[in-house]
């Protein structure tokens, strides 16, 4: 047995680094409202989470990756939202679960946020009031096929777009 | 009941009607604290538990003559089973209602409520503080005059110390 | 529950280790709790003051999910209002969805038809179930016992799939309407209920019986913020919480509505208040609920599900395109709305939570002018500060799960 038969691949490091970070994302549930009952939901035994590697749900932003906001922000909520961004370590990923943290779905008036990527960059927005636990794990499936492709679609913390409120 | 009323406080009492099965009946604001507390002590009404306190702005309703801004008392007696509504006015230039914080717990937030949302003060309430909408928030957007998209950002959380240096001073620290 | 302060010696004797300090404030720390906290919903903060480990003075804040539903339900039609009701209490949206509806056909004296009131009175249990289900639950996870989680999570799962099939979402479900409801069941839906009942007693059986003889979970709950009769009473309090503290009081019963007089259950209660008596309450409220839906589902009369009031209800479609009434009918049903008569109206149900109520001030127009919702976990927040006082931040936890606080309808 020598060196010829050590059996080996030859990749590129960003790619295996970025197959790593896809199959492990830790998720930082950012729930406030009802959206945040159907994270429980996925990532209760029916629709299971963890077969995309995204179970391991962390409640300090200091050790996760993935901010995953579920529910409706309000403006007293949003300097809250804008720290707990801040607080995680680079790379890191923001999906917007349901329309009120996309857009501030039906909820038109003087108290929501309409839209958190006013405040913080957004990768991936799920539709839905709430979104059905299957779109949420596509959002996760999109995701990973993000961080897969750096270079076609890069994170949105790296696009340059400021946000309508600074804090 | 309205006897009663009558009986104890016999200038409270503006008016009355019986709808949806609940007596309404329409109080002096100046009185309404005196009346809570003969409804929920006297032995034959006894109103033990407050329900819940509603403002209304009447400004844009149609063919309202009176005084700007309601005050609507629901309350509710555990032991008799019966309810009761009471409400009030308060003028626009002056909202002031006297508090029945002194006689229910849960008052204290429902006026703060009603202050936060609708303006409406309530004299001596021991702390009338916003309660849902931000500190930094200005006007009363449940009045019908306040815009439904007006929106105002908040730069940074209220830090509570204020509350908790009273609270604090009350249990003996210094 | 040891309460380090009560092991001292009430009268210091000023040697020894023993000796009280005096009450400084700079000894205290300040411990800032929530609201992005994976135990207060990401919604409540609770800024308490430590000495050591047990809170010595706490203050809690609130509207951090502030949406505005009262100023969105008057600029919207009585019929928009419903979605908008799902989301107070999301976790029984169809509790609230009869709630308003309730309180608006009283408004309008509509009566509503029997098939579509037995069907509210099941929905109504299923809801509560769940609700209960979620409550004790997420309660378990913060005390720190996950595997009850899962249980109670499953058979929620088998009843959101007959909701879905009913109405076509999981948790927002807008299904009734005011005169009646959106659709009728399916045809299986009654075998479907019976067998996830079966599977609800399951699942809760087995929770119970990972709890009741747990030591760690009677040590945390036990005696644990303790609230007395009197003080829930004057708070407020309703539903579960206050019957945990030995308070007979169920608006189905106290005030019968939708034929709750004419079914057989009972009302369990507490008897000391504290968190352990709160989550058993439930688990028992869960075995009632079952009752009252085996019962409802035999009783279940056949009919139609929505009033032929015209002035709420749509006509069938062959009349809106087949004669000119069912046009015009349709309309100014669709055009004009539906429009109570002036006044002011106060009306409750017996919520998951307890009693969950609507004032509507009327104006005679399309919307209402004002609407007041009565969220009950608002009276149970509002004295949570005061319950903490005394106890360890553990506490604090396992007593707020045990409240139920929903944050939807906490701040609307
Ligand atoms: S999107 Fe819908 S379900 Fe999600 S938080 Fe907003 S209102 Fe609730």
């Amino acid at each position: 047995m020598g060196v010829e038969t050590f059996p080996a691949i030859t990749t590129r490091k960003e790619a295996v680094i970025a197959w790593g970070q896809k199959n492990s994302l830790w998720p930082m549930p950012f729930g406030t409202a009802c959206c945040a009952i159907e994270f429980m939901a996925v990532a209760a035994s029916v629709f299971d989470i963890s077969r995309f590697g995204a179970e391991l749900v962390r409640f300090s932003p200091r050790q996760s990756d993935l901010l995953l906001v579920a529910g409706t922000v309000t403006f007293k909520q949003a300097p809250i939202l804008k720290q707990i961004y801040e607080q995680m370590c680079d790379p890191k990923w923001v999906i917007s679960m349901g329309v009120c943290a996309s857009s501030g779905g039906f909820y038109n008036n003087y108290c929501t946020v309409q839209g958190i990527d006013q405040i913080i960059p957004v990768d991936v927005y799920i539709s839905g009031c709430p979104p059905r636990p299957e779109a949420i794990l596509t959002a996760v499936m999109k995701l990973q096929h993000k961080i897969e492709n750096p270079a076609t679609t890069p994170p949105a913390q790296f696009m340059a777009k400021e946000p309508k409120f600074g804090y | 009941m309205l006897e009663k009323l009558t009986a104890s406080h016999p200038k409270a009492i503006l008016g009355s009607v019986d709808r949806f099965g609940t007596l309404e009946i329409r109080i002096e604001k100046s009185k309404i604290a005196d009346v809570v507390k003969t409804l929920r002590d006297d032995q034959e009404l006894l109103f033990s538990i407050l329900i819940d306190i509603v403002s209304v702005d009447y400004s844009t309703y149609a063919g309202w003559t009176g005084e700007r801004f309601g005050v609507i008392y629901q309350l509710k007696s555990l032991a008799l089973g019966h309810r009761v509504q009471l409400s009030v006015t308060a003028p626009e230039d002056e909202p002031i209602v006297p508090t029945i914080s002194k006689l229910f717990g849960n008052a204290d937030w429902l006026e703060r409520e009603a202050f936060d949302q609708m303006g409406i003060r309530f004299a001596q309430h021991p702390n009338l503080k916003r309660l849902l909408n931000h500190h930094e928030f200005v006007g009363h957007p449940l009045r019908k005059d306040y815009p439904i998209t007006r929106r105002q950002a908040l730069s940074t959380n209220d830090s509570l110390m204020d509350e908790m240096e009273a609270r604090l001073k009350e249990k003996g620290y210094v | 529950m040891i309460n380090p302060k009560t092991l001292l010696p009430i009268e210091s004797s000023s040697e020894g280790l023993n000796a009280v300090q005096p009450k400084e404030k700079k000894d205290l720390v300040m411990v800032n709790l929530g609201p992005s906290h994976p135990a207060t919903h990401g919604t409540l903060r609770v800024l308490c003051a430590l000495d050591g480990e047990s809170i010595v003075s706490a203050v809690t804040e609130i509207g951090y999910l502030h949406r505005g539903f009262e100023k969105d339900c008057e600029v919207h039609t009585f019929q928009q209002c419903i979605p908008y009701t799902d989301r107070l209490n999301y976790v029984s949206a169809i509790m609230n969805n009869v709630g308003f509806c309730k309180t608006v056909e009283k408004m309008m004296n509509i009566q509503v038809p029997e098939r579509a009131i037995y069907l509210r009175v099941i929905t109504c249990e299923l809801n509560r179930i769940i609700d209960h289900l979620v409550c004790a639950g997420a309660n378990l996870v913060d005390i720190g016992a996950l595997t009850n989680f899962w249980y109670s999570f499953n058979v929620r799962e088998k009843v959101y799939n007959i909701l879905e099939k009913l109405c076509g979402a999981r948790l927002t479900s807008s299904y009734t309407r005011i005169g009646g409801l959106s659709r009728d069941v399916y045809p299986a839906f009654g075998e479907e209920v019976t067998a996830v009942l079966k599977e609800i007693r399951k699942g809760v059986l087995d929770v119970q019986k990972l709890i009741s003889k747990n030591r760690i979970f009677l040590d945390r709950t036990k005696d644990v913020c303790v609230i007395s009769k009197e003080k829930a009473i004057a708070y407020g309090w309703t539903g579960p919480t206050l019957r945990a503290c030995g308070v007979e009081y169920d608006l189905r019963k106290a005030e019968p509505y939708y034929h709750y007089a004419d079914f057989k259950f009972d009302v369990p209660v507490g008897s000391r208040g504290d968190v352990y008596d709160r989550i058993f309450v439930r688990f028992l409220e869960i075995e009632e609920s079952i009752h009252i839906i085996e019962q409802a589902l035999r009783k279940l009369p056949d009919g139609p599900v929505m009033t032929g009031d015209k002035r709420v209800a749509l006509p069938p479609k062959q009349q809106t395109y087949g004669n000119i009434e069912g046009l015009m009918n349709h309309f100014k049903i669709i055009m004009h709305g539906i429009c109570p008569e002036p006044g002011v109206i106060y009306d409750a149900t017996e919520a998951a939570n307890g009693e969950l109520g609507f004032t509507i001030v009327a104006d005679g127009s399309k919307n209402p002018y004002r609407i007041k919702c009565r969220p009950p976990c608002f009276m149970n927040f509002a004295v949570f500060h005061e319950m903490i006082e005394g106890a360890m931040i553990a506490d604090a936890v396992a007593n707020l799960g045990s409240i139920n606080i929903i944050a939807g309808e906490l701040d609307r």
